[in-house]
């Protein structure tokens, strides 16, 4: 008993996303994960099995799983991104499920963002098309740091070796395009089961790895940047009690990096510099502390530090900058109104914003670059950003917790669009 | 420090202690439902790692059915009080008493009336964000859950209306009226909850333990026998040996057979059942694949 116990204890969380177009088999092979690492309950299987017959058909079909809300099921379609969990007793999985059609490429693009790994579907008949070709610079754009491409209904082509060679070989091409190079290919069939969580004895010719094990094995540690330290404050603690009178805390998660007692750290924006005196969790103490941690920091000096301000280690600056470029994906259904100012969140600071230009859209099927004046939902474009107060930030593909930020609707309170920031402009 | 690996537990209790904090320093007056049961626990222990040596920037907020097990309400006030937070019981016999809920008969159960009371309690105390343990692998209505989920005027969510969430950037903006509930520990399992209750030696109420208790086997489930819950005429109580996976309304709560005495063996238990919590203890939610979903719209948790 124990010894289960300990195992499941050690895991790590590994978070991804699944991508294919309609009918290449997303919630099949979700349904075919969960069912095989034994994750699906009784009472889900006895409902799914329900319905299936409910809808006419026999057996059970496993894409019922991952099916969303009842408006959804009763137009018969899925609009948004939903989580899924299972566990194998060395990892604990997290599954954004994006299904979708229009409105795909904010769904992938949300989902994306908190992924480790992205699974490409392929159908094995259709081969490599303009919609892969999509995801894959989605999942680029987005730095998602290990991409599988998952060649789908292999039992439709007998299994064929050939051709899954070649979808690889084309699917290398394009990707070399893009500068993707770590990408796994694996054969299978959800639909049976082959390579998803067993073999099967049908792909003997192949001799990579399982999508399980891959899924279990991959090595995710570093995919935060564990250079940079970087440590936006999100709460100052002051207790004023009589026992704390003077105990100044500052409290926030390490978002890369990592810290030691003694370090000597600058505090942007003012640049006032300090040593780093305790690294306290709720525990006690500690020497050291490394992203992601949340952490609480006492510093040397009396300095005027709030919410907003970063901590950096001294040396290792980001940008301080009121004008930048960055790629914003348009999330919502009122286009861009370049006349408008915007609030953008970024780490925890909240600046009003206003787009000043927009370089170009890419057309995310053939990645050429349009000329537009303004942006509408699922549209993907390099614009110039002027902030009324200056951002503490990092290219995103340096580091994406100071690289990335939302803009908001002071109107509506919307979510209107999500930015990965690429250069300063001086 | 360095030499201690990052579990997923680390990695879930981190990420629950950021939006802890995004709560507390952007919502102007947040609060934090706490039940008495395992989940809510659970985020008293992470609001104490978010905010120690401070005081909780909230206060701790119980809808009370008045249908609850006394063992967990005994439980909720110690736990309150050794913590040194302010507590705020609404009790839903108020919100009988004003005639906002309309009961078929006393016994009958109050988990869908609970959204009533939450809303007054809201609007009395103005609370523009409500901390709630509510998880994503519960249902399958709340697989789309936003982790900051976003409630109209009406308290009502509005499934084709929330705002992306990105990254771990949270759009807390509310407009006056309209609140937000957050869910820390959406990202957990009913698992990972247990781990986490052993391994940081939380406290819970004694029901969750396996026990022997008078029930009534009906549709399938346990029913506890208690002054709400009879035998009707052609049934029998029995003694059976078994504990709670959740605890809420003694009218409609099953427990479940099980011989887990202590948290190592819920644990054991858990990582191979195989039926999900609400489907093994919630009557209320089985008369339709969408009954959550439903109570959800009109305000629920
Ligand atoms: N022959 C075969 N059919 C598959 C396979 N995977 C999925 N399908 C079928 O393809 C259809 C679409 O699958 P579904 O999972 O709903 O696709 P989604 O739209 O990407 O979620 C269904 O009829 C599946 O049974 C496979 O590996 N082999």
């Amino acid at each position: 008993m124990s010894v289960v116990k300990k195992e499941l204890f050690e895991s790590e969380l590994l978070r991804f996303i699944t991508a294919g177009s309609v009918d290449d088999g997303k919630s099949t092979l979700i349904g075919r994960l969960l069912h095989d690492s034994k994750s699906i309950f009784e009472d889900q299987l006895s409902s799914i099995t329900n319905t299936t017959r409910k809808r006419g058909m026999e057996g059970v079909d496993l894409s019922l799983l991952t099916d969303g809300l009842q408006a959804e099921r009763e137009q018969g379609i899925t609009i948004d991104v939903a989580y899924r969990y299972f566990a194998t007793p060395k990892r604990k999985f997290i599954i954004a499920d994006t299904p979708g059609h229009e409105q795909y490429t904010r769904n992938m693009v949300t989902g994306a963002s908190t992924a480790n790994l992205a699974i490409i579907l392929v159908d094995a008949r259709n081969g490599v098309l303009t919609q892969s070709r999509r995801h894959t610079y989605l999942a680029s754009l987005v730095g998602i740091p290990h991409l599988v491409v998952a060649v789908n209904k292999m039992d439709l082509v007998d299994y064929s070796q050939e051709v899954f060679d070649r979808i690889c070989k084309d699917f290398a091409a394009f990707a070399d395009e893009l500068n993707l190079h770590n990408i796994e290919y694996i054969p299978m069939s959800a639909l049976r089961g082959d390579m998803v969580v067993e073999r099967g004895d049908k792909l003997a010719w192949y001799q990579g790895t399982t999508l399980m094990d891959l899924l279990e094995n991959v090595a995710i540690d570093h995919d935060i940047n564990l250079n940079d330290f970087r440590y936006p404050v999100q709460w100052v603690c002051r207790p004023q009690t009589e026992a704390l009178h003077d105990f100044r805390g500052y409290m926030g998660r390490i978002e890369s990096g990592a810290v030691k007692v003694g370090d000597a750290v600058t505090v942007l924006p003012s640049g006032l510099t300090s040593r780093i005196k305790e690294i306290l969790l709720y525990e006690g103490s500690a020497d050291d502390a490394f992203a992601p941690q949340s952490v609480t920091l006492t510093i040397e000096d009396h300095l005027d530090i709030s919410r907003g301000d970063l901590l950096v280690k001294t040396g290792e600056t980001p940008w301080v900058t009121k004008e930048f470029n960055a790629m914003l994906c348009w999330l919502s259904e009122q286009a861009l109104d370049s006349k408008r100012k915007y609030l953008i969140k970024h780490t925890t600071r909240t600046v009003k914003a206003i787009v000043s230009g927009i370089d170009y859209r890419i057309d995310v099927n053939t990645l050429k670059q349009e000329t537009v004046d303004t942006l509408n939902m699922n549209d993907i474009a390099q614009v110039r950003l002027k902030v009324q107060q200056p951002l503490i930030c990092d290219d995103y593909v340096r580091n994406h917790a100071t690289g990335s930020f939302i803009v908001i609707d002071e109107t509506s309170n919307n979510t209107v669009a999500a930015g990965m920031i690429s250069q300063q402009i001086n | 420090m360095s030499n201690h690996p990052f579990t997923h537990l680390d990695a879930l209790e981190s990420e629950a202690i950021h939006i802890m904090r995004e709560v507390a320093a952007e919502c102007a007056n947040p609060a934090l439902l706490f039940s008495g049961g395992k989940d809510s626990i659970v985020l008293l222990r992470l609001a104490e790692k978010a905010f120690r040596p401070g005081r909780f920037p909230f206060p701790l907020v119980h809808i009370d059915t008045e249908h609850n097990f006394p063992e967990v309400i005994e439980f909720r006030d110690r736990r309150a009080k050794q913590l040194g937070e302010r507590l705020i019981v609404s009790s839903m016999e108020d919100s009988i008493k004003k005639g906002k809920v309309v009961l078929r008969s006393p016994t009958q159960s109050r988990n869908a009336f609970q959204s009533v009371t939450l809303l007054d309690t809201i609007a009395e105390y103005e609370f523009d964000a409500c901390i709630g343990g509510a998880r994503r692998d519960e249902e399958k209505a709340r697989a789309k859950e936003r982790i900051f989920s976003f409630r109209d005027e009406f308290g009502q969510w509005d499934p084709k209306n929330q705002r992306p969430e990105l990254w771990d950037i949270y759009n807390t903006r509310t407009h006056p009226g309209e609140n937000i509930r957050v869910f820390p520990i959406s990202n957990w399992t009913e698992l990972d909850v247990w781990e986490y209750i052993d391994r940081e030696q939380l406290e819970v109420p004694k029901i969750y333990f396996a026990h022997l208790r008078d029930v009534i086997r009906r549709d399938a489930g346990l029913l506890p026998v208690s002054h709400l819950v009879q035998p009707r005429e052609e049934e029998r109580a029995e003694k059976v040996m078994v504990r709670f996976r959740t605890v809420g309304d003694m009218s409609c709560t099953c427990p479940v057979e099980s011989a887990a005495a202590c948290v190592e063996e819920i644990i054991a238990e858990t990582a191979i059942t195989r039926i999900t919590e609400r489907g093994a203890t919630r009557m209320d939610d089985q008369t339709s694949d969408a009954s959550m979903e439903l109570r959800k719209k009109e305000g629920y948790f």
